[in-house]
C-alpha cells in the first residue's frame, strides 16, 4: 500500500508540476493576476507531494519491502539502517527522486524567500523550475519508476553497491544534487529576467544569494565525493579526472566564475549578457553532468547503472533546455547593453580575468572528458585522456587566477592605478614568495619549484585576503557579512592550494610485501605488520590487518586496514587504515595476500593532504556567510515597500511604470552598496 | 539579431549531436586507467603443475603478456589461432590468467586447442581480475620490464591487432632498458 501511495504522490507531483509550469507563465505574458498566483501554492504542493513519495521509499526501505524491486536491488535485511536509508538514493531510481526532490525544496524555498520579488518575476522564475520538474518527472514515471513491484517476492534482496556503504557516501549524493539543482534557481532567473526582458541589476541581486548557497552545496559535496575516493578506493589519490568527477567540476567552475560576474552585473550594469549566459551555463552543465553520470557514455568507475534508453531521454530534455534557453538567448542578448564602462585596471578588469581563466579551465576540462567521445564517434578509435592533459592546462590557468585574486580584492570599481594597489599589496607579495621558497627548504626533504610556487600562491591569496580585511578599517565584528564571507572562501581556496601543491611534491607511496612481524621504514616511519584476522561486519566478513606504527621507538597508533567482502556478486572492498593529521596521512591499504602470512600492503606517506578538504570546508563557509549577507535582506525589505506600488502599476498594465520602480529601487540599492565588497 | 549571440546555440548543438552519437558507441572498449601502473601483486597457484604458484615478479625483466582467458568465453576461442601463431614466432612469453574457470574444463580445452601459455595462473574467484579491471573476457595486457602495464586489448585480439598494435609496441619494449 505505501508505495502505491509513493507513486500515486508522484504522479500527482507531475500534475501539480505541469499546471506550475504553464499558468504562471501564461499568466506573467498576459497579466492574468489570478495566473500569476498559482505559482506559489503549486510550488508547495509539489514540494509536499514529492516530500511524501520520498518518505514512502524510505518506509518500503526500512521495512525492508522487496516486493518493490528497486528496494530488493539496493537493500537486504542485514543492512545496518542508516545504508538501509542511504540505499534510497544509492541507484538510479531513487537518486532521480532524490533529485527532483531537491529541485522541489529549493523551488519551495523561493516561494518562501521571495518577499521583494515582483509577483510576475517569481512567477515566471516558479514556472521554469516547474518545467524542469515536468521533465524529471516524466523521465521517472516512464523509464525509471523506483515505484515498480515484482512478483513472485524474493525473500531476500541484494545489496547496495558496497562502495556506497560508507558515511561520506551517504551524504555526498544529497550535498551534489542540492548544489547542482540549485543552479536552477539561478538558471530560472536568468531566463525570467530574458523573458521579461528587463536585464536591469534586479535579477542579479535575486540571484546572488541562491547562487551562492548552490555553490556552497556544490562544494562540500565535491569535497565529500574526494574525500571519499581518498579512504574508500585505496590509491590514496583524491581526484582522478574520472568523467563523472569532471561532471561535477565543470559547474563548480561556471558556478565559481558566475558568482563574480554576478556582482559585476549588480554593481556595475556592466557583463550583462556575458553573466545571463552563465547562468544558463552552469545549470546546463549541471544536466549534462547527470546525462553522462546516467547514460554511460563515457566509462567511469560512478557510471553506476546506465542505459542507453534512459541517456536517450535525458538527451532530449537537455536538448530542450538548453536549446529553448539558448535560442532566448540569441533573440536577448543583442538588447542587453552593458552601461557601465570600465578601464583595464579596475575591479571589473580583475573579475573578468577570473571569468577568462574559470570558463578556459571549464572549456578545458570539458574538451578532456568528451574528447574520448568524440574521436569515438567520429571513428578514429578510442582513446582515453588522463591527468597529464588536465594538469598541463589546468595548472598554468591556475597561475593566472591566482595571481589575480590577490590583487582583485583591492581593486576599485570602473577605474584604479596601478601604482596605488602595488604600493598596498607589495610587501604581501614579497612576504608570499619568501614563504614559498623557505616553506619547502626549512620543513621539506628536498625543494620542489611546483611546490614553492604553490605556497608562494597560497600565501598570496590569503594574505592579501586578511590585509583586506583589516584595511576594511572597522572593527571585525562590524564587517558585513559577505566581506567575511569573501575572505574565508579566497583563505579556504588557498589551504586547498597549498594542500594540492605539497602533498603532489611530497608524499611518499611503497608497495611491500609484508610478513606477520616485519618491520618496514618509511619517511620516518617504522610500521609494524601483526598479521591479518578475519573480522566480521553486519553485513560483510573482512580480512583486517593490524600495522603498528612507531616513531623513534614512541608508538603514534595502531591502524587496522580492511578487505572487505559484501557476498556474491560485490567487488571486495578496501578500507584503508588512515592516521590523519594537520600535518600528515599515514595511509595504509590492504593489498592481495601472498601465501602464508605474507600481504601485499600500500603505505603512503602524504604531508597536508587533509588541507585539500578542510579548504573547502572554508570555501563552503565563506560562502554560506555571504549568501547570509544583510545586504540582501535589507533589499528585500526595501523592496518590499515598494511592492504595494508594483501591484498597483501592474493592474494598471503599466509595465512601463513597474520597470521604472526597479530601477530607481537598484540605483539606490547600487548608491547604497558601492563600498561593499564583490 | 546578431550572429555572435547564436554563438553559445551552435556549440551546444554540435555537442548535443556527438552525445547522440555516444550513445550508441560501447564506452566500457575505451583502454583502462590501470595503463602504466604497475601490474598488481598477485600469487596464484599453476594450472598445470599441482602445487606450484606463480606471481608477475617471475617474469621481472622481460617484455611479457598477460592474457586472460576462459574455457567458457567463445571469442577466447576465436583468438586462439591468431595468438598461439603470435606467440610462437615472435617468442613472447605470455602468462594466462584462467579466469573463474573450472580447472578440469580449462585443461580440456587447452589439450584440444593447443597450449601456447609459457605459464597459466588459476584465478577463480577472479580477484586477480577485478585487480586487472577486467570488463570480460578475452583482454589482453603487454607488460614492459619494469613489471607496467603498457596496453590493454579488450576483446579477442585479431590479426590485425597484432600487426598494429603489439607487435610494434612489444619490438619498442625491448628496445628500453630494464
Amino acid at each position: 500500500m505505501i508505495p502505491e501511495i509513493g507513486h500515486f504522490a508522484l504522479v500527482l507531483a507531475l500534475v501539480v508540476a505541469i499546471v506550475q509550469s504553464i499558468f504562471p507563465m501564461v499568466g506573467a505574458a498576459t497579466n492574468n493576476l489570478q495566473w500569476i498566483a498559482m505559482a506559489k501554492p503549486t510550488a508547495r504542493a509539489q514540494f509536499v507531494l514529492l516530500a511524501v513519495s520520498f518518505a514512502c521509499l524510505t518506509a518500503a526501505f526500512l521495512e525492508s519491502d522487496f516486493s518493490v524491486l528497486y528496494v530488493a536491488n539496493n537493500s537486504n535485511t542485514f543492512m545496518p539502517t542508516v545504508y538501509k536509508v542511504s540505499a534510497v538514493w544509492g541507484a538510479h531510481e531513487g537518486s532521480l527522486l532524490l533529485w527532483v526532490l531537491i529541485l522541489s525544496v529549493w523551488a519551495w524555498l523561493v516561494s518562501v524567500f521571495s518577499k521583494g520579488i515582483s509577483s510576475v518575476m517569481l512567477a515566471r522564475v516558479l514556472s521554469v523550475m516547474g518545467m524542469i520538474g515536468v521533465g524529471f518527472l516524466l523521465f521517472m514515471l516512464l523509464t525509471s519508476n523506483p515505484f515498480d513491484r515484482q512478483f513472485p517476492i524474493p525473500l531476500q534482496g541484494k545489496t547496495l553497491n558496497p562502495l556506497l556503504q560508507d558515511p561520506g557516501l551517504a551524504i555526498h549524493p544529497p550535498m551534489l544534487y542540492m548544489g547542482y539543482v540549485g543552479f536552477s534557481v539561478a538558471f530560472a532567473f536568468a531566463i525570467a529576467a530574458m523573458l521579461g526582458g528587463k536585464l536591469d541589476a534586479a535579477w542579479a541581486r535575486w540571484a546572488r544569494p541562491w547562487t551562492n548557497l548552490a555553490w556552497v552545496f556544490l562544494t562540500i559535496g565535491i569535497a565529500l565525493g574526494s574525500w571519499w575516493a581518498y579512504y574508500e578506493l585505496g590509491w590514496g589519490g583524491w581526484w582522478f579526472w574520472d568523467p563523472v568527477e569532471n561532471a561535477s567540476l565543470l559547474p563548480w567552475l561556471v558556478g565559481t566564475a558566475l558568482i563574480h560576474s554576478l556582482a559585476v552585473s549588480e554593481k556595475r550594469a556592466a557583463f550583462k549578457s556575458w553573466t545571463i549566459l552563465l547562468a544558463i551555463l552552469a545549470f546546463s552543465l549541471s544536466l549534462l553532468g547527470t546525462f553522462l553520470v546516467r547514460s554511460g557514455v563515457l566509462t567511469s568507475v560512478h557510471a553506476f547503472a546506465s542505459d542507453p534508453e534512459r541517456g536517450r531521454f535525458i538527451l532530449i530534455f537537455l536538448g530542450l533546455v538548453v536549446g529553448s534557453s539558448l535560442i532566448l538567448y540569441a533573440i536577448r542578448a543583442p538588447k542587453m547593453r552593458s552601461t557601465g564602462k570600465f578601464t583595464v585596471i579596475s575591479r571589473e578588469m580583475g573579475l573578468l580575468i577570473n571569468n577568462v581563466a574559470l570558463i578556459a579551465m571549464t572549456a578545458t576540462v570539458l574538451l578532456g572528458t568528451l574528447y574520448p567521445l568524440f574521436i569515438d564517434a567520429l571513428g578514429m578509435g578510442k582513446i582515453s585522456v588522463g591527468p597529464p592533459y588536465f594538469n598541463t592546462i589546468a595548472l598554468p590557468l591556475g597561475l593566472v587566477l591566482f595571481s589575480a585574486m590577490g590583487f582583485g580584492l583591492f581593486l576599485r570599481w570602473k577605474k584604479d592605478s596601478k601604482e596605488r594597489v602595488f604600493a598596498k599589496v607589495r610587501w604581501v607579495l614579497l612576504f608570499a614568495l619568501l614563504i614559498g621558497f623557505l616553506v619547502p627548504i626549512l620543513f621539506m626533504e628536498h625543494f620542489d619549484w611546483k611546490a614553492a610556487i604553490g605556497v608562494a600562491l597560497a600565501s598570496w591569496v590569503s594574505l592579501t585576503a586578511l590585509l583586506w580585511v583589516q584595511e576594511q578599517g572597522r572593527s571585525p565584528f562590524k564587517l558585513p557579512l559577505s566581506i567575511w564571507g569573501a575572505a574565508i572562501a579566497h583563505i579556504g581556496m588557498a589551504v586547498t592550494v597549498a594542500g594540492i601543491s605539497l602533498t603532489s611534491a611530497y608524499s611518499t607511496e611503497k608497495d611491500v610485501r609484508l610478513e606477520r612481524g616485519q618491520e618496514y621504514q618509511m619517511s620516518g616511519y617504522s610500521f609494524l605488520f601483526n598479521g591479518v584476522k578475519e573480522v566480521k561486519g553486519p553485513n560483510y566478513i573482512a580480512q583486517q590487518g593490524e600495522v603498528v606504527v612507531t616513531r623513534d621507538g614512541v608508538e603514534i597508533t595502531t591502524l587496522h586496514p580492511e578487505k572487505r567482502n559484501y557476498g556474491p556478486g560485490t567487488m571486495p572492498m578496501t578500507e584503508a587504515g588512515i592516521d590523519g593529521g594537520i600535518l600528515r596521512d599515514l595511509f595504509i591499504a590492504l593489498g592481495e595476500p601472498l601465501g602464508k602470512d605474507a600481504w601485499s600492503v600500500r603505505l603512503y606517506h602524504k604531508p597536508v593532504v587533509s588541507w585539500i578538504w578542510i579548504g573547502a570546508g572554508l570555501m563552503g563557509l565563506g560562502g554560506l556567510l555571504a549568501a547570509f549577507d544583510k545586504r540582501y535582506r535589507r533589499v528585500r525589505r526595501h523592496l518590499a515597500e515598494k511592492k504595494v506600488v508594483d501591484q498597483a502599476a501592474l493592474e494598471a498594465d503599466a509595465t512601463g511604470a513597474l520597470a521604472k520602480h526597479e530601477v530607481a529601487a537598484n540605483q539606490t540599492g547600487i548608491a547604497k552598496d558601492n563600498e561593499a565588497p564583490a | 539579431m546578431k550572429l555572435s549571440a547564436l554563438i553559445p546555440l551552435g556549440i551546444f548543438a554540435v555537442l548535443a549531436v556527438f552525445l547522440y552519437k555516444g550513445l550508441e558507441l560501447k564506452p566500457r572498449e575505451v583502454p583502462s586507467p590501470f595503463i602504466g601502473k604497475p601490474v598488481p601483486e598477485f600469487t596464484l597457484p599453476k594450472l598445470m603443475v599441482d602445487g606450484k604458484t606463480i606471481s608477475p615478479n617471475d617474469l621481472k625483466g622481460k617484455v611479457w603478456m598477460l592474457n586472460v582467458f576462459a574455457s567458457w568465453c567463445v571469442s577466447c576461442r576465436a583468438e586462439h589461432d591468431v595468438l598461439t601463431r603470435f606467440i610462437k614466432a615472435e617468442k613472447v612469453p605470455v602468462l594466462g590468467l584462467n579466469y573463474k574457470d573450472q580447472p578440469k574444463d580449462a585443461k580440456e580445452w587447452l589439450a584440444a586447442l593447443g597450449n601456447p601459455y609459457q605459464h597459466i595462473a588459476v584465478d577463480l574467484e577472479g580477484s586477480v581480475g577485478i585487480d586487472l579491471g577486467v570488463y570480460g573476457v578475452p583482454e589482453t595486457f603487454v607488460i614492459d620490464k619494469q613489471g607496467i602495464i603498457r596496453h590493454k586489448q579488450t576483446g579477442p585480439v585479431f590479426d590485425e591487432t597484432v600487426r598494429n598494435d603489439l607487435l610494434p609496441l612489444i619490438l619498442k619494449l625491448r628496445e628500453e632498458k630494464s
